[in-house]
């Protein structure tokens, strides 16, 4: 076992640090404070195929694995946890279940604008009704004819309104089992921005991750080509869940990514920060506060890595997923909520970013699957 | 050929629109010193077109000799004309010691010209003199020191460095000078040089390049680096308005306003006005670092001024480091303070 | 059309700078990366690739650690790479660097080669223009802007107080300035791809037309008499009082010294 980085995967880091502290660093306070989406810092990225990492390049995209995917949301959320749950959505919601269920003709059509970045993906499951469990869902979609109809509304839409391709989850049938109980059987489609019918409702006014582009999308009688269906019909739901165990290896890389910025803000500034005539450094509270937080950043990062190696190399890499993005997430929150405390009132102003931190960590331990759920993918597997 | 045959101290006198370059003064004036620890003459050379008119004012600075190459040619620095007739000086004058300035034509110039006549040549040197090499004699081989060397001094990594180097076997020892470090002579008019029209025949060549523009900056026309007075601000000054506590200063003084690299890149004043490593290096009798932290690059470009003033509400900038005198506080309240109480006095 | 890069890697003057007992650098102990005048040389040169589809080749003197500024530019677009490294070169100064990337560039077909004006830890500025003389190819120094019309080069040659817009007929050779444009970021892929390509590596025997007396430290007309870290001018005296104390401080002084 090696838990060293390869020449690629280091330079690869270099890269994403210089780009996340050259190009998005400067604008992460202001994308916060004026809640507006990065559109440039996303342009950047597409020119650079921060859109298209692990997606192979006769698909135009850069042929590199899920490491280095990882590496980059990381590195990008360190500095701006906006932008990295822009490039997590995109990449792991939109582009990854395209390339893992579509046809060749789907995949040639949406996959190489999408890793060139000349598009932007999205995913929609949740609902108002319908968050950690699915099958409360209502949106539906109907066979008429040579197009697909959809009716109802998703919520909390990552790159929202941004997006040009948009995966949904929609109920195609509803079937009943021996004793009576029905079940929504839901398939995946690929809706593109700019369909008859779709539309988008409120942005969300949140905590964190304030330049991100939180809408809701609704379904008002909206035809779609008979050929927007992603993989077999009736298997949206393995699909969905499927995707999301990819995604929440990205958004344990954001959750990562922020208890690291917050961490390296930490020890710049206790260095720095006189308290009693010396560093706050020097004092044995703040040392040993540090070392918790290394080791755990650390821990989190082991678990990040091995389960972007596992997508590499596994068909299932569920439970890692959730290791991953359950210890990642509750440590993003637990480590910037100490750095504000280390920081005492400079870390409640918002001019200093550990403030930022701490609300976007949060979100970390709720989207794209709880901690409550991560906790049951693992136990699942442990009672199985 | 030995090296005992190159003899005399050369500079090149950079002349640009037929207008000599304070450059050239400043190498005479250090040429001067070395020539006497030599014993030997200091010969300016000049390359130009119709230039044998600028031989005089030469002389008044302090050259012996002025050796012209007057050619239609070298009417506009180009390369390959330029290092051609430098290069037949050389081959017929047989320097012991050529100075060419570091301007963007002497480190064009000074690396082709040594490439061709087969010496080293030391760059961008802020320190010159005639000493031994090595400099201890290593024991044993005293009769290998060689004596009555160039010594040629220079900061390297960002000013991180000092280095001290000598071409002890080739000739000419070549240097480029650092504009603004040598000090020239006080002109002595009606001072002569002897002239020396010297006609190579230069050879156009697959070398030339054609100029198609000549596109002058506009402005700009007072230069930071002939200031007696400098009242340069760093980033502490805080805006672009707040210069003009600075100007007043400057004003009171009889000097100029001029700055660090972070003043620049936030737009606050051109990058004329800049001291420093990527800017200009100064020697004023006074120099005011206000606001500014004093990072090694700002540095390495004011640190020969007489007189170093700092002032900066952090006591501990490096900046003070370097001062003379370093006032800690606001600025804001120090520096018009000490306008209005240098008014008061000079009005005495 | 065929562009040669010649670029350098550096320590970073960020950092501490350290020195073997014989006062030559110890290049070794310090954070290295690719000199700013000759990365924005090379994007130059990746943006006349970009136009023309011209190949860019980069080469570099240096210890074989330097193969990391090569991967690098190969990250950022460059086609191929070559290291030039033996210990026999160690120790060279401008003269001895430039006879000996001459000698490897003797090698290669080239119609256009852009060196950096000067590299960050030496500051010369003479290598370029000395590899020029080398080659008997014509020179065009601080270039802050470059175009290629036909055969020719255009460049906006920058001085002090103007620019000459000069052409130059290729082949030929230009330095750049760091404000030329500014560089490229490696691509992801670009770097997969660069760190799976072969870099070329010459030693002393693969240099064309030099002469051993002409390389290395031996070879160095310049030699260092003394190097040492910088040491600041002595601090005077600092004062801390209230804005009028310290004006009527500094007035005292400046009385003392007759400047008033």
């Amino acid at each position: 076992m090696d838990f060293t980085l390869d020449k690629k995967h280091e330079m690869a880091r270099d890269l994403f640090k210089q780009f996340a502290e050259t190009e998005v660093k400067p604008l992460a306070q202001e994308t916060d404070e004026t809640e507006q989406f990065p559109a440039e810092t996303v342009k950047k990225m597409a020119k650079y195929g921060f859109l298209g990492i692990p997606v192979p390049k006769e698909y135009g995209g850069q042929g590199c694995d899920p490491l280095t995917y990882v590496m980059c949301v990381e590195e990008l959320s360190k500095v701006c946890a906006t932008t990295g749950v822009i490039v997590s959505a995109h990449t792991s919601l939109c582009i990854d279940p395209i390339l893992t269920y579509g046809t060749e003709e789907q995949k040639q059509k949406y996959v190489a604008p999408l890793a060139k970045g000349e598009k932007l993906g999205a995913f929609a499951l949740t609902e108002p009704g319908a968050g950690t469990d699915a099958q409360g869902a209502q949106t539906k979609a109907v066979l008429d004819g040579d197009e697909w109809v959809l009716n109802g509304s998703k919520c909390f839409i990552t790159n929202g309104k941004v997006a040009d391709v948009y995966i949904v989850i929609a109920i195609t049938s509803i079937t009943e089992d021996k004793r009576g109980r029905k079940k929504k059987n839901f398939s995946a489609f690929i809706v593109e921005k700019g369909a008859p019918g779709f539309s988008f409702g409120t942005k969300e006014k949140k905590m964190g991750i304030r330049g991100s582009s939180t809408y809701e999308l609704i379904f008002e009688d909206c035809r779609i080509p008979k050929d927007a269906l992603l993989g077999p019909e009736g298997k949206g739901f393995p699909i969905a869940m499927h995707t999301l165990d990819g995604g929440r290896i990205g958004i344990a890389a954001q959750a990562l990514g922020i208890a690291e910025g917050a961490l390296d803000r930490c020890i710049a500034y206790t260095k720095e920060r006189k308290q009693f005539g010396r560093a706050i450094a020097a004092q044995q509270n703040t040392q040993f506060k540090l070392a918790d937080m290394a080791a755990r950043v650390e821990a989190a990062q082991l678990l990040v890595y091995k389960a972007a190696m596992a997508k590499a190399t596994q068909k299932v890499y569920s439970v890692e997923a959730a290791k991953a993005k359950l210890f990642a997430a509750e440590t993003a929150m637990a480590v910037t909520t100490e750095v504000v405390q280390l920081f005492g009132g400079y870390g409640y102003i918002r001019e200093y970013d550990v403030e930022r931190m701490m609300r976007d960590a949060k979100i970390t331990e709720i989207y794209e699957g709880t901690s409550e759920v991560q906790r049951m993918v693992i136990s699942g597997a442990l009672l199985k | 050929m030995g090296l005992e045959e190159y003899k005399g101290v050369y500079i090149y006198a950079q002349q640009v629109d037929n207008k000599l370059s304070s450059i050239a003064f400043e190498l005479i004036g250090k040429a001067k010193e070395l020539a006497n620890d030599l014993g030997t003459e200091v010969t300016a050379v000049l390359l130009g077109s119709n230039v044998k008119g600028l031989a005089d004012e030469l002389g008044e600075y302090g050259a012996d000799k002025v050796i012209v190459v007057d050619n239609p040619v070298l009417e506009t620095y180009r390369t390959e004309p330029y290092a051609q007739a430098l290069t037949a000086v050389i081959n017929e004058y047989k320097p012991e010691i050529m100075l060419v300035g570091a301007t963007a034509i002497g480190r064009d110039l000074g690396p082709t010209v040594s490439a061709r006549v087969a010496t080293g040549l030391t760059a961008d040197c802020t320190k010159l003199e005639i000493g031994d090499f090595p400099l201890q004699a290593v024991p044993g081989k005293e009769d290998e020191q060689k004596h009555n060397q160039l010594l040629m001094t220079r900061p390297a990594f960002g000013g991180n460095t000092i280095a001290t180097i000598a071409c002890p076997d080739n000739r000419p020892q070549m240097a480029t000078v650092r504009p603004g470090v040598m000090q020239k002579l006080p002109k002595e008019a009606g001072r002569k040089a002897e002239v020396i029209e010297f006609n190579p025949a230069l050879e156009e060549n697959n070398r030339y390049v054609e100029i198609l523009n000549v596109v002058k900056a506009v402005g700009n026309v007072e230069n930071i680096m002939d200031a007696k007075v400098l009242v340069s601000g760093g980033r502490g000054v805080g805006s672009k308005e707040n210069f003009k506590l600075l100007e007043d200063l400057a004003e009171v003084m009889g000097g100029m306003v001029s700055c660090s690299r972070a003043v620049v890149e936030n737009g606050w004043l051109a990058q004329d006005y800049q001291v420093g490593q990527t800017g200009k290096t100064v020697r004023p009798q006074i120099y005011f670092a206000i606001g500014i932290s004093g990072a090694i690059q700002h540095v390495a470009g004011m640190e020969e001024s007489d007189l170093i003033i700092a002032i900066n509400k952090d006591e501990d900038a490096p900046i003070f480091d370097v001062a003379d005198y370093g006032l800690v506080g606001d600025l804001n309240k120090i520096v018009p303070q000490l306008t209005a109480a240098l008014k008061a006095e000079m009005g005495k | 059309m065929n562009i040669v890069v010649c670029i350098k890697q550096v320590p970073d003057t960020k950092g501490g700078v350290k020195f073997n007992p014989d006062g030559t650098l110890d290049r070794a102990a310090m954070l290295a990366i690719m000199n700013p005048d000759d990365k924005a040389g090379l994007e130059a040169a990746l943006r006349i690739k970009d136009e023309t589809g011209a190949k860019v080749t980069v080469l570099t003197m240096g210890l074989p650690k330097a193969d990391a500024v090569l991967r690098e530019a190969m990250a950022m677009g460059a086609d191929d790479a070559v290291l030039v490294t033996d210990r026999v070169l160690g120790g060279a100064d401008t003269w001895a660097t430039s006879t000996t990337i001459a000698g490897a560039l003797r090698n290669l077909d080239y119609d256009l080669i852009i060196t950096g004006r000067q590299a960050i830890d030496g500051d010369t500025a003479q290598v370029g223009p000395q590899i020029a003389e080398h080659l008997g190819l014509p020179v065009i120094s601080y270039a802050e802007e470059i175009k290629v019309e036909g055969d020719s080069v255009v460049v906006k040659r920058q001085y002090e107080d103007r620019y000459h817009e000069l052409k130059a007929k290729m082949p030929c050779l230009i330095t750049a300035l760091s404000e030329l444009n500014e560089p490229r970021y490696m691509t992801p892929g670009g770097i997969f791809e660069a760190c799976d390509k072969e870099v070329t590596v010459w030693g002393r025997a693969d240099l064309k037309d030099v002469d051993d007396s002409n390389l290395g430290l031996k070879g160095s007309p310049t030699k260092i008499a003394k190097a040492s870290d910088k040491v600041p001018k002595g601090a005077g005296e600092k004062v801390n009082l209230d804005p009028t104390e310290s004006v009527n401080y500094l007035i005292g002084k400046f009385k003392e010294k007759h400047i008033i």
